[in-house]
């Protein structure tokens, strides 16, 4: 017999082994979140997927499904805490959207546009971050890295170059490159590389290719990013 | 000229009037009169008040940045800015002007067009048409749009429409109405598809009609007041601009030519590239607006005016034939010398929205501009300029970018800058031959904000003087007494000026 959950009282098929996440996508339900991608390990860093389980919050991306649990995701209070988390990492990094070559493809963006957030509310903190333009093709701004570790884990798992790490705790973390200079121009990182490729914002991209989409043709015009990760990630998870 | 009234002696004993801020004006700016018992003018400056300092923050940033980045300067002329840093980025990419693939240089100028023709109506019919309609010294309730719409509305929806379409060309080019993309290193991103150009080519017709029938209005409205309207804050100045290899009106591509106020060449085809060899900025204590001036000339007789009044003197002819009957009849009035009248800028201004009306539609019907053969790239190179003529005149954009494309240093002269000297002389001229010795009233100031709005000026893109910032703290008592007052000069040293 086949296995269900419920979120937000619908109820869904799940097979053993499938995180809340992903049976959710399989159905066609969108939970935000911007650290997880089905290609990788999940990390459950990012908080955006949280959801209510039973009663009790928990990483969507990391739980697994399990028979007859009762989830709640798109509630007010879920949605409120995750718009405050957004703002959080809006003001804690350098996130200048009208002139960043990653607007309109870009899912820190998107995301803050499905949650409706319209303003930063906490101050910023204007943090002095560098860029490592030193590699030929591809450009680090450190200004918009939200430690989601989604290069991390695609430079290891797919790329198997470990190029990548985080280091620092609390507000002092920061993105590492493998090198003994720490730039980027002295690893063995390519652009064709997935970690070149996985960023969720503008911090690791592609040099010489700004702008080419014109604008109406970008990622997100037309469609919001439910529409956009439910059609891409239920097709990986095929 | 006015030149002794930029700096009075005994400030002390001067009582001060301020209009702050000066209206109708892109960009915040004041003016200060300082005035004897008499009411006589001693003092007259325009001051900059606003500080945005892009030069200094766009250091650090990938070169391909900078057309998206620098057009945020402004949302006016958005275009302009972008065109030039495009212009400036495509060298840095090894593409000069020449090379740049056919469509993508057609396509930059329609969307240059665009541009200039919104800006100019909107200067024209939002912003100052109630000064021209009504009279500079009318009520305020008169002074604004609204009464425009009163009083004249078929008028007034012409102008909204006429800066609609303008707005619709750029969006269809560069995919938004302000601040779009566009440009790219060594061409475009996009061309435009045929349902997009039949879009544009439906209303052109209308668009060229009514833009002949503002040109008609501003001149009637000219002769109709004369000597008035030659006299008004006139100044004999120079005057500086891009044309075509042939002399003609040029907006997008051309050399530098300078001309004096007899209509005497000064330089003539100058490769803008080589701008810092002819021209110069001065730095003055009171203003975040730097003061360009032509090397050989000298600072006190270099400074020149840009814009459309310097562009419709400066060419030989315009290369479309409703502007360029309109140019002749313009040089007419002036004896086929320079014009110098202030107030001619706005007639300067709708002969070049006419150019603009028509160019548009000679692009729509160039099938180039639905190519997709749109970039071109070349070996790097180090150092970018790009110069445009943006609705308010000369714009100059420089870039050095290091070995990992970071820019190193930049360097912008935007055309209200060019301007600053010239507006400070028509401030000084309209308060020296207008107000002085009279009881100063609110219609009497609006004569200043006149002179000033007849250059157009947008104050907020031309404050980039960082690092030199000069600043100036004025302490005043509660009966208006000045106290005390610090200056930090262009060098960074601070004096006392005055105290009690």
């Amino acid at each position: 017999m086949t296995k269900t959950l419920t979120i937000d009282g619908v109820t869904i098929p799940f097979e053993d082994g499938q995180t809340i996440i992903q049976a959710a996508t399989a159905a066609g339900i969108y939970i935000p979140h911007l650290c997880h991608n089905p290609e990788f390990t999940p990390h459950g860093s990012c908080k955006l997927c949280t959801v209510k389980v039973n009663g009790r919050n928990c990483s969507a991306c990391t739980f697994p499904a399990m028979d007859g649990q009762a989830v709640i995701n798109n509630a007010k209070d879920l949605n409120a805490d995750r718009q405050k988390i957004t703002q959080m990492l809006f003001v804690e990094g350098n996130h200048f959207c009208p002139s960043c070559e990653k607007t309109g493809n870009c899912q820190l963006q998107a995301v803050a546009y499905h949650l409706n957030m319209l303003d930063d509310h906490f101050p910023l903190f204007y943090p002095h971050r560098e860029l490592d333009a030193s590699h030929e093709e591809i450009l680090i701004d450190h200004n918009r890295c939200i430690f989601c570790t989604l290069c991390v884990r695609a430079s290891h798992e797919q790329d198997g170059k470990d190029v990548f790490a985080i280091s620092g705790r609390g507000i002092n973390k920061h993105l590492i490159v493998n090198s003994e200079t720490g730039l980027l121009k002295d690893t063995d990182m390519s652009a064709s590389d997935k970690a070149a490729h996985i960023c969720p914002t503008g911090a690791i991209l592609i040099k010489h290719t700004a702008y080419q989409v014109p604008i109406g043709k970008r990622i997100y015009d037309h469609q919001q990013i439910d529409q956009v990760t439910l059609n891409s990630e239920s097709e990986h998870d095929k | 000229m006015y030149e002794h009234l930029e700096t009075a002696e005994n400030q002390e004993n001067l009582k001060r009037v301020v209009v702050e801020p000066v209206s109708r004006v892109e960009g915040h700016g004041k003016v200060t009169l300082l005035l004897d018992q008499d009411n006589k003018v001693k003092q007259a400056r325009l001051h900059i008040v606003e500080f945005r300092g892009f030069e200094r923050f766009i250091q650090g940033r990938p070169y391909w940045e900078l057309p998206v980045l620098v057009q945020r300067l402004c949302g006016i002329c958005p275009v302009s800015h972008h065109l030039a840093a495009a212009k400036a980025i495509d060298q840095l990419v090894g593409i000069d002007p020449a090379n740049l693939p056919v469509a993508a240089d057609k396509l930059r100028r329609l969307l240059h067009f665009g541009q200039v023709l919104q800006s100019h109506a909107l200067h024209f019919f939002h912003l100052s048409s109630p000064d021209l309609l009504f009279g500079f010294e009318s009520d305020i309730s008169k002074r604004s749009i609204i009464a425009v719409i009163d009083a004249y509305p078929d008028l007034a929806v012409q102008g909204v429409m006429l800066r609609k379409y303008g707005q619709e060309v750029i969006r269809m080019v560069s995919g938004k109405r302000v601040h779009g993309t566009g440009a790219i290193p060594g061409g475009m991103n996009k061309s435009l598809d045929k349902a997009e150009r039949d879009y544009l080519l439906k209303d052109i017709e209308q668009i060229i009609s009514w833009s002949a029938a503002s040109v008609d209005l501003i001149k009637n409205v000219h002769c109709s007041n004369l000597p008035y309207y030659d006299d008004f804050a006139t100044i004999k100045t120079n005057y500086l601009g891009l044309t075509k290899p042939d002399g003609a009106l040029e907006l997008y591509h051309g050399g530098i030519r300078a001309k004096n106020a007899k209509g005497e060449t000064i330089i003539d085809h100058v490769d803008y590239c080589k701008y810092n060899d002819y021209i110069h900025e001065e730095v003055r204590s009171w203003s975040y607006m730097k003061f360009p001036y032509l090397l050989s000339e000298g600072k006190e007789n270099g400074w020149y005016r840009v814009g459309p009044l310097a562009r419709v003197n400066n060419c030989d002819y315009i290369d479309t034939p409703l502007a360029e009957t309109a140019r002749v009849e313009f040089k007419a009035h002036g004896n086929s010398a320079m014009v110098h009248s202030t107030l001619a800028f706005h007639w300067a201004r709708l002969i070049e929205l006419l150019h603009c009306a028509e160019s548009i539609k000679t692009l729509l019907n160039d099938s180039d501009i639905m190519s997709n053969d749109l970039v071109a790239r070349g070996e790097k190179r180090y150092e970018g300029v790009g110069v445009i003529e943006a609705p308010r005149g000369t714009l100059f954009h420089h870039y050095q970018v290091d070995e990992n494309d970071i820019v190193t240093k930049a360097n912008l002269i935007v055309s209200t800058t060019s301007n600053n000297m010239a507006m400070n002389e028509s401030v000084r001229q309209v308060a020296a031959e207008y107000l002085s010795g009279q009881e100063l009233t609110e219609p009497l100031l609006n004569n200043l904000e006149v002179a000033i709005r007849a250059y157009d000026p947008c104050l907020s893109c031309a404050t980039h003087a960082m690092g030199k910032m000069p600043l100036q703290l004025e302490l005043i008592n509660a009966d208006g007494q000045l106290i005390d007052k610090l200056v930090k000069g262009s060098d960074g040293h601070i004096n006392r000026v005055a105290s009690a």
